[in-house]
């Protein structure tokens, strides 16, 4: 089917810029094969159906809308956990700034590095999850960047990783265009965490394709700080064996516009799926987590568990999608999306799916936006808590059933320690 | 001391006028007992000292040892010594108790200038109170209120108050839902605070708390006033007679 007009020339424009990397044979293929999916889709467009509730416009162009940076006064994310640290600056792998990469049970590679061979093990991965990922769903950012992208990590685990990764992306350029591709692939029986902090670019586009083995385990918890005026569109895809585990878990505070999707395929029987996120929106604020979660292997279990706390005008979007293919007996599928508006200016924007093809299946979803509890924030003041540290106390504990979905408890303890402190700083 | 003089109050939302001219004086180190028919404005007046949205004071006024509550934010009462016990205490789910009790401690420290209390310290402090209410460390760890039973809820309204050490207490039926052996377990809570320091309002239907609590002054409200002011003698005689007669006595 040809393109509509609007669609064709706002792609053209796009393309017009960009050209394809050198590359090795196994990555100039994929590139190739990425480039001709952009062309054949096209890129998003405000009239989009999958892109009602976020104008991917300022995502589309070739200009890169500025973004002014953000002094983060030294917070840091992860900072008690250890890990090893690969810092990406503008979406450039600082090798300087990181540390050395041989870590037990896992091999890391840069793609830039492997990208000159001719032949390597993630051509089995790189763009093969996003392309499994458009159907039914276009997601034609994600093809461009498998076209474009020239940095990323390659990670494959082995065994049981020593400690967790922590990729760190810092911003320094008010115009940045960041596009990272990242290539995992969990082996049989292997464990491994990443974990994301740090905003990353003016614009981010980032693709992680995460391939799961049998009986394997991933973790993901990534957070994405207040660097106010940035963008960043980001996709997941992750494919899962027999009795794999795949966890993923984002914390996010302010930034203009965000789209986080996840893309999750159950293949092997008996895989658990967890996506859960908290999204803290102020004012020019939007926040959009669009997660698509396919069971096609029997007695898998999916959860998405997606928060968000909107005050000043700030936007949430959730668009969640169970899809139960036929033959995925015993499928255990739950969705809940909520939003807590501290104000009548907030909007939130919610569209749960479920399609089911089996007959022995259990899936629930729910959805809810709701203001906050006016008798719990009395009683706390009462007592002498003031209205600000109320409605904190209250914004967490309305969060916590997201931040409780990451399994490591000294993580966990982080990332709630870093929603507190953002907190803290907002009122004083 | 708590001054209560000519206090109107109507429901912000209706014209509904439902207290009509309060006048009522707690002086500090005493305690002071109102007993009333159910509707007749008691929780009200509680919930307007302490601050709640809803009511608007039409006229008169109120004071905590001079200063104005009616100008406070809830959170101002509070630190300004001012503490009410719930009827119904309020269920706060993802908030532990035991964060809410630190935090609580610790914005009253702050408010008046104070040095925050230490996590070891408060640990030790909370151990202690927690004990003699018999509250177990399950029930510290446990959201605000959730899954507490009513005789839970009023023993953790009471580790509150002692916890925040406030000049002024006001209980509002503290007793009700209680059976006999949780009440005496709140009266003692409440008589180990009883203080030269310290007032009390305790806001209740029946005598039988008074056994326990002994009070200075009983009043009986009705349709929004005081009607009538007496010694510990007055709740005997609603003991005994109920209402009627009073009312009547006035009307
Ligand atoms: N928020 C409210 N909305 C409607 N009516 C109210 C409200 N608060 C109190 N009232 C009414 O005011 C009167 C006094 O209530 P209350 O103060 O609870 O009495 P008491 O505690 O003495 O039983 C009752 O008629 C009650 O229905
Ligand atoms: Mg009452």
């Amino acid at each position: 089917m040809a393109l509509p007009q609007v669609k064709l020339e706002a792609t053209e424009a796009r393309l017009a810029s960009l050209s394809l990397p050198e590359s090795g044979a196994w990555l100039r293929e994929a590139r190739e094969a990425a480039l001709a999916r952009v062309q054949a889709m096209g890129l998003p467009h405000a009239r989009d159906e999958y892109w009602k509730y976020t104008r991917p416009d300022t995502l589309v162009q070739a200009d890169v809308p500025e973004a002014a940076l953000f002094d983060a006064e030294g917070e840091v994310s992860f900072g008690d956990i250890d890990r090893v640290k690969l810092y990406f600056v503008d979406g450039v792998f600082d090798p300087e700034a990181s540390d050395d990469p041989a870590v037990g049970g896992v091999e890391i590679e840069r793609l830039a590095d492997v990208a000159s061979a001719d032949i390597h093990w993630a051509k089995d991965v790189y763009g093969v999850l996003e392309t499994r990922g458009q159907d039914p769903v276009e997601r034609p950012l994600a093809a461009l960047n498998t076209a474009v992208a020239t940095d990323g990590v390659v990670i494959r685990a082995t065994g049981k990783a020593e400690k967790p990764v922590n990729l760190i992306y810092l911003h320094r350029n008010t115009t940045s265009d960041a596009v990272l591709h990242h290539v995992i692939k969990v082996e049989d029986g292997a464990e491994l965490t990443i974990l994301e902090n740090g905003p990353a670019a003016a614009r981010f586009n980032k693709v992680m394709e995460v391939e799961v083995a049998d009986t394997a385990a991933f973790h993901h918890v990534r957070t994405q700080g207040r660097d106010h005026e940035r963008r960043a569109v980001t996709h997941t895809f992750a494919r899962l064996g027999r009795e794999s585990t795949f966890k993923s878990f984002t914390l996010t505070a302010n930034g203009v516009l965000t789209r986080n999707e996840c893309v999750i395929e159950l293949t092997g029987n008996d895989a658990v799926a967890h996506v859960a996120g908290a999204a803290l929106g102020d004012g020019d604020f939007l926040h959009d987590d669009t997660v698509f979660v396919t069971h096609d292997a029997e007695n898998c279990e999916s959860r998405q568990v997606f928060k968000k706390v909107l005050r000043n005008g700030a936007t949430g979007v959730f668009q969640g999608k169970i899809l139960v293919k036929d033959g995925a007996q015993k499928t255990d599928g739950y969705q809940i999306s909520q939003s807590l508006l501290l104000d009548d200016d907030s909007v939130f924007l919610a569209k749960p799916e479920l399609e089911i093809y089996a007959d022995d299946v259990a899936c629930s979803h729910g959805s809810t936006s709701g203001a906050i509890d006016e008798e719990g924030l009395f009683y706390l003041r009462s007592r002498g808590v003031p209205r600000d540290l109320a409605t904190d106390l209250m914004v967490i504990a309305f969060v916590a059933e997201a931040i409780e979905e990451i399994e490591d408890e000294e993580i966990a303890a982080d990332v709630l320690g870093r929603l507190e402190g953002w907190l803290e700083r907002r009122r004083d | 001391m708590l001054e209560i003089k000519n206090l109107h109050v109507k429901l912000e939302e209706e014209d509904k006028q439902i207290l009509k001219g309060v006048d009522l004086t707690v002086e500090t180190g005493k305690v002071h007992a109102i007993m009333g028919p159910n509707g007749s404005g008691k929780s009200t007046l509680s919930y307007v000292l302490s601050g709640r949205d809803g009511y608007e004071v039409t006229e008169g006024a109120a004071s905590l040892d001079g200063e104005d509550l009616l100008d406070l934010e809830p959170e101002e009462r509070a630190a300004a010594g001012l503490f009410l016990a719930f009827q119904y205490p309020v269920e706060i789910p993802g908030v532990g108790n035991m964060t809410f009790l630190r935090t609580a401690v610790n914005a009253q420290r702050k408010a008046r200038g104070e040095e925050e209390i230490s996590a070891g310290d408060f640990l030790k402090l909370i151990r202690e109170k927690a004990k003699s209410l018999k509250i177990d460390a399950d029930m510290l760890k446990r959201p605000v209120n959730v899954g507490f039973s009513g005789g839970e809820k009023k023993r953790n309204e009471i580790l509150q108050m002692a916890l925040l050490e406030p000049k002024m207490c006001i209980l509002d039926e503290t007793d009700s839902g209680l059976d006999v052996d949780a009440m005496k377990l709140v009266a003692e809570g409440v008589n180990a605070l009883r203080d030269a320091g310290r007032g009390f309002l305790v806001i209740t239907h029946y005598q039988r708390l008074l056994d326990h609590i002994k009070p200075d002054v009983v009043h009986i409200m009705a349709d929004g006033r005081i009607v009538k002011t007496g010694g510990p003698e007055l709740a005997l005689e609603v003991e005994t007679n109920g209402y009627a007669d009073i009312l009547a006595e006035v009307a």
